[in-house]
């Protein structure tokens, strides 16, 4: 059965009661607020920073990721009078209201195709801790502008200036890949983490595809991707930047040429390979007032050459296998590329329990070999409550290809509980890998205040690896669906067969019998007697 | 032979017709029962004859008052009958069909020692510091002192005086009709402070009918158990006003007092935000004699809706919300002032839309802007907005201006801006209302559910039914007896049990069940098995006809 790269829409939230985790937060103590009440006016006490980052893929296509993060110095857990400035007030009582540790939603429209596209520049931040955490995906969902609309409302310059005047609905979603997110979560407001602030993180990233929106070039302009271009900065931002990635123009000049030209350049390690950025900051007077807006534009000089694009270490394939209605296998292709290096992978599995899986199928192949996975938890699926839950580290070896597999029967649902077009199949949601992936350079711990929001995605815990959160394809199961009209078939025959054998019985108790005594008459005698009678035979 | 053979046949037709009728008592005793019961809907019984009896209930709403007489209000031969009480009755005209009766229970009685001192001393004020600290007053109760006429406490041309709690003084007279006198006056201190017309008909604007009574009586807030005030900044242009609010020292100064005071008519919660690039549905016209924009009157009801949708509906509760709206116009549009219908500039320039909110225009002063670049610095003054804000929050709530009779002298309101009689006052209101609404829910609920036979009744249902009518009786009760805090909590139960009881989710589960799909199950069983036995039922019915027609033709 093929895999569904169609609509997928990811929901996680994460309700930890207790105290915050530690995260691994910047190293330089961040602006410490006074204890406050010191007669003068305080210091704001959120900010906002929103960031454009443009990223041209191996594949020709334009990844565009948007990040809008709100910082608010609050304890938002405290119950009481609330003041909402920059943070939106619907997520803030939300979080108010029913004690929320973190959260995250996203909506995906789209497969990230990590293949062909490189890692994926925007995932969940890191917290395998899921302890208590709650988490539910629904792939059947379509993401639509009715999404994008709410998620706008949230940001503090709607999208009427800054980054977000880009946002507008019909280009977004013509794009092969969308997705936007909203990512809270307390932060450390010190290195001895005494207090901790809010940070609500809006991010939105599609990916162009070059080919259909360059008619054929691999060339862009803001302009083309979104109809729009960048006019002013949103004034309540405190950093409004765009990023544009020109990696290989710095190893050969004559490929690739931007315009205009930037002020800045910024390189960091990122996905463990080094990258160069042009920075543009829309706070920067002398970059809009040239011509009163700011279109980005990116020429390829020289048609870069087909040569095949650099795959990743890390990534995934999953598909369901089997024929027949009764039985089937899951099978996750996990793939290190790795030459030489081996690293470990933890790999979460929610599937639906209405495929009932054998857990004693569960097999771990690499290389030919059995893998055995060095921690297992397993939480077995209850008929309509929860889902199968299977979560697995496994030791990936380099350079190889390892199989997951394990076999599961289909269940029959109840006739009420079926989707109201049920031969389309079932969804089951992605599997989600996570991975500390060694990286090419080594990178620097970086500050997080300080650092382009991109970068502080993921956090490095040491310069040789980075952090990489992958989902799978959604899978397409068909269950054995019913006829739905049989319930009425059966009660209809059954009634038929019912009324016949009464009918039959009633007849044989209520009707008299009685002999008949040969009638003296009939047609046929009659015609017989004449015919005789002519004849001069005696009549019958 | 023959003989025989017929014999045998007879029995054999006698034993059919038995086997016939055998079977048709089967179908009717057994069968007909059989599948009546199994597919009966469930339904509990429910007390339609008191709902119905609700509808007639009347309502006594008894106002306890004592009245005290000093020592030279009323000539000493009156003074010789006290105490005794006296009860005044009168019915409330509107055209409900609840009879509304309002009853002045005032009891007379000589003013204690420590009462005396008070009263003599030099102004109301200390007396009133005096007399109400060792007494607490029960909710809706009121006290009356009834002073000597020359009396110095009030000043000279005023008879009466209305406190700021549950207080009241009136002038005595020394006349030979001296208590008709004072009790008339009493009566109109005493429904200023707790119940007149209209106050009932503002509570039960909904349930009476349109033409009698504008619009102008539907502004208050329906009665909820709870509600939420949110405090919206609109800064449309935030790269020329950087505005900044202190609605944390405002809230804790001005708006929570008044609300711990209104805590017993509601929850109440307060929120406030900030909304940059939320613009007002209509562009102001520009006055070029002022050189300013304004609004007109006609085009204010376009201005909510395009702002409605960034105010962002609350996530954590169910209550209604009441929405006040600070709008710092832009730049380009200031200054900007609200007109009225004659043309003339409103003084607060702000406006409110009944039972959702108020909007306020602050203009930012036109001197900052030569002083500064852009964008400009805006400190709002809170004392300034939030006057307005608790006027309309006041408003809202149903709290109006009182009536005050003439020669009446009102005090100035209590630093919580609300005096404990309009509390009671509202409290009033509010009980009549949720019983109101309370016998509208059960009503109609009774009437849905008589008329259609399909729903469900669960005994939860229908639990919810009884408690909300016994809490409407409860509620009559304790008013008609003076207890106007229980009387309120009960109508809220009444209320919330009605409620629960009409939205029950389980109502619907088989209401939409079509009666086609029922005949198209039933007609394939059915059919076959009774027309058989019909027809066999005519069959005999027929004969044993026959035969009684031969018996007689025999005889």
């Amino acid at each position: 059965m093929p895999a569904v790269h169609g609509g997928e829409r990811r929901w996680e939230a994460e309700a930890a009661p207790g105290m915050a985790a530690a995260r691994p937060l910047a190293l330089l103590v961040l602006l410490v607020l006074g204890p406050g009440g010191w007669g003068f006016a305080d210091p704001p006490r959120d900010s906002l920073r929103e960031e454009l980052v443009i990223t041209p893929l191996p594949s020709g296509d334009v990844a565009a990721t948007f990040q809008f993060r709100t910082r608010w110095d609050s304890e938002l857990q405290r119950e009481g009078v609330s003041h909402y400035r920059l943070f939106p007030k619907a997520l803030g009582q939300l979080i108010s209201k029913y004690s929320l540790r973190e959260l995250h939603l996203s909506f995906t429209q789209g497969f990230w195709r990590t293949r062909y596209w490189g890692p994926p520049f925007l995932q969940a931040p890191s917290d395998t801790d899921h302890y208590f955490l709650r988490y539910a995906v629904l792939p059947r969902e379509v993401v639509c502008t009715e999404n994008l609309t709410p998620w706008k409302k949230l940001l503090p310059c709607s999208s009427k200036a800054g980054l977000s005047v880009l946002l507008k609905a019909d280009r977004l979603f013509h794009t092969s890949y969308h997705s936007q997110a909203v990512h809270i979560r307390p932060v450390c407001r010190n290195a001895h983490c005494t207090s901790i602030s809010w940070e609500l993180r809006q991010t939105l990233s599609v990916v162009f595809d070059a080919f259909i929106t360059g008619q054929g070039k691999k060339d862009w302009s803001l302009f083309r991707m979104f109809s729009r271009t960048l006019t002013e900065p949103c004034p309540l931002a405190s950093e409004s930047r765009v990023y544009v990635d020109i990696t290989s123009y710095n190893q050969d000049n004559e490929t690739l040429e931007v315009n205009p030209l930037p002020t800045t350049t910024y390189q960091d390690v990122i996905l463990g390979t080094r990258k160069t950025y042009a920075v543009y900051d829309l706070h920067d007077t002398a970059i809009i007032n040239n011509s009163r807006n700011l279109n980005l534009q990116l020429k390829w000089k020289k048609p870069p050459e087909n040569e095949a694009p650099p795959v990743p270490f890390l990534h995934a394939q999953r598909y369901v296998s089997g024929y027949g209605l009764q039985k089937g296998e899951l099978s996750t292709l996990l793939y290190n590329t790795h030459p030489y290096r081996a690293f470990p992978v933890l790999l979460l599995d929610t599937v639906p329990w209405y495929l009932r899986l054998y857990v004693h199928t569960l097999t771990i192949t690499s290389k030919g070999k059995e893998n055995k996975p060095s921690y297992i938890h397993y939480q077995p699926a209850q008929d309509r409550l929860q889902p199968h839950l299977l979560e697995m580290l496994i030791q990936l070896p380099a350079n190889s290809v390892t199989k997951v597999s394990i076999q599961f029967e289909r269940a029959l649902l109840k006739w009420t509980e079926y989707t109201p077009d049920p031969n389309h199949g079932f969804y089951v949601s992605p599997s989600v890998l996570s991975a500390l992936v060694p990286s090419m350079v080594a990178a620097k711990p970086v500050d997080w205040e300080e650092s382009p929001l991109f970068n502080s995605l993921f956090p490095v815990s040491d310069g040789s690896n980075y952090f990489v959160r992958l989902y799978t394809e959604p899978l397409l199961v068909n269950l054995p669906t019913p006829d739905f009209s049989m319930p009425y078939n059966v009660i209809c025959l059954t009634c038929t067969v019912v009324a016949v054998c009464y009918g039959s019985f009633y007849n044989l108790l209520t009707r008299t019998f009685r002999i008949e005594e040969p009638s003296t008459g009939g047609l046929a005698k009659r015609l017989a007697n004449l015919i005789r009678r002519a004849r001069g035979v005696p009549p019958l | 032979m023959a003989a025989a053979g017929a014999a045998a046949t007879d029995l054999e037709v006698v034993r059919g017709k038995r086997a016939a009728l055998f079977f048709a008592a089967v179908a009717i005793v057994l069968g007909l029962p059989l599948w009546w019961k199994t597919t009966e809907t469930y339904r509990a019984s429910l007390p339609y004859s008191e709902i119905s009896e609700l509808n007639a209930l009347q309502l006594r709403l008894r106002v306890p008052v004592t009245v005290v007489f000093t020592r030279e209000s009323v000539p000493l031969d009156d003074q010789e009958k006290l105490p005794f009480t006296v009860v005044r009755e009168r019915e409330i005209p509107l055209k409900y069909k609840m009879k509304i009766k309002c009853r002045f229970q005032k009891a007379y009685r000589r003013a204690f020692d420590h009462e005396e001192e008070a009263l003599s001393s030099g102004n109301v004020q200390e007396a009133e510091a005096m007399l109400t600290v060792p007494q607490e007053q029960a909710e809706g109760s009121l006290t009356m002192y009834v002073i000597s006429e020359r009396s110095s406490l009030l000043p000279q041309d005023t008879m009466s005086y209305i406190g700021p709690k549950r207080t009241a003084v009136v002038r005595g007279i020394m006349h030979r009709e001296a208590f008709n006198i004072i009790g008339r006056r009493i009566i109109q201190v005493a429904q200023a402070m707790s119940l007149t017309e209209d106050v009932l008909a503002a509570a039960l604007a909904d349930h009476l009918p349109e033409d009698k009574w504008s619009s102008d009586k539907r502004r208050p807030l329906k009665s909820s158990l709870g509600y939420e005030i949110t405090f919206s900044l609109l800064n449309p242009d935030p790269k020329s006003h950087s505005v900044h609010w202190d609605i944390e020292g405002a809230v804790r100064q001005y708006v929570q007092p008044f609300l711990n005071a209104l805590s017993a008519a509601g929850n109440f919660s307060v929120d406030s935000q900030i909304l940059y690039y939320a613009m007002l549905g209509v562009n102001p016209r520009f006055d070029p004699t002022s050189s300013s924009y304004y609004l007109d009157t006609h085009s204010l009801p376009h201005v909510i809706n395009p702002v409605e949708s960034r105010l962002g509906s609350s996530a954590a509760s169910l209550y209604p919300v009441l929405n006040f709206l600070l709008y710092v116009p832009e730049l380009a549009h200031s200054p900007l002032y609200i007109q009225d219908k004659d043309g003339a500039p409103v003084a607060t320039n702000a406006f409110h839309s009944p039972r959702w909110g108020g909007i306020m225009v602050y203009n930012v002063d036109s001197k900052a802007y030569n002083a500064s670049e852009l964008p400009v610095r805006v400190e709002v003054d809170m004392v300034r907005v939030m006057e307005v804000f608790l006027a309309q929050l006041r408003l809202l709530f149903g709290i109006a201006q009182p009536q005050v009779p003439p020669k009446c002298l009102l005090s100035g309101p209590k630093s919580e801006g609300l005096m404990t009689w309009e509390l009671d006052r509202l409290l009033w209101a509010r009980s009549v209302e949720n019983l109101a609404t309370a016998t509208t829910t059960l009503t109609s609920l009774a009437q849905l559910l008589g008329k259609i036979s399909n729903i469900v009744i669960k005994d939860d249902v229908a639990s919810e039914v009884y408690s909300a009518v016994a809490a409407v009786q409860k509620a009559a009760e304790e008013l008609a007896s003076g207890h106007l805090a229980s009387a309120f909590v009960a109508s809220q139960e009444a209320v919330m049990s009605s409620e629960r009881a009409f939205f029950d989710p389980s109502l619907l589960h088989l209401l939409y069940f079509p009666d086609d799909q029922k005949f198209a199950i039933y007609i394939p069983l059915f059919l076959p098995m009774a027309v058989p036995i019909l027809l066999s039922l005519v069959k005999i019915f027929l004969e044993t006809r026959k035969s009684w027609k031969n018996l007689e033709k025999t005889d």
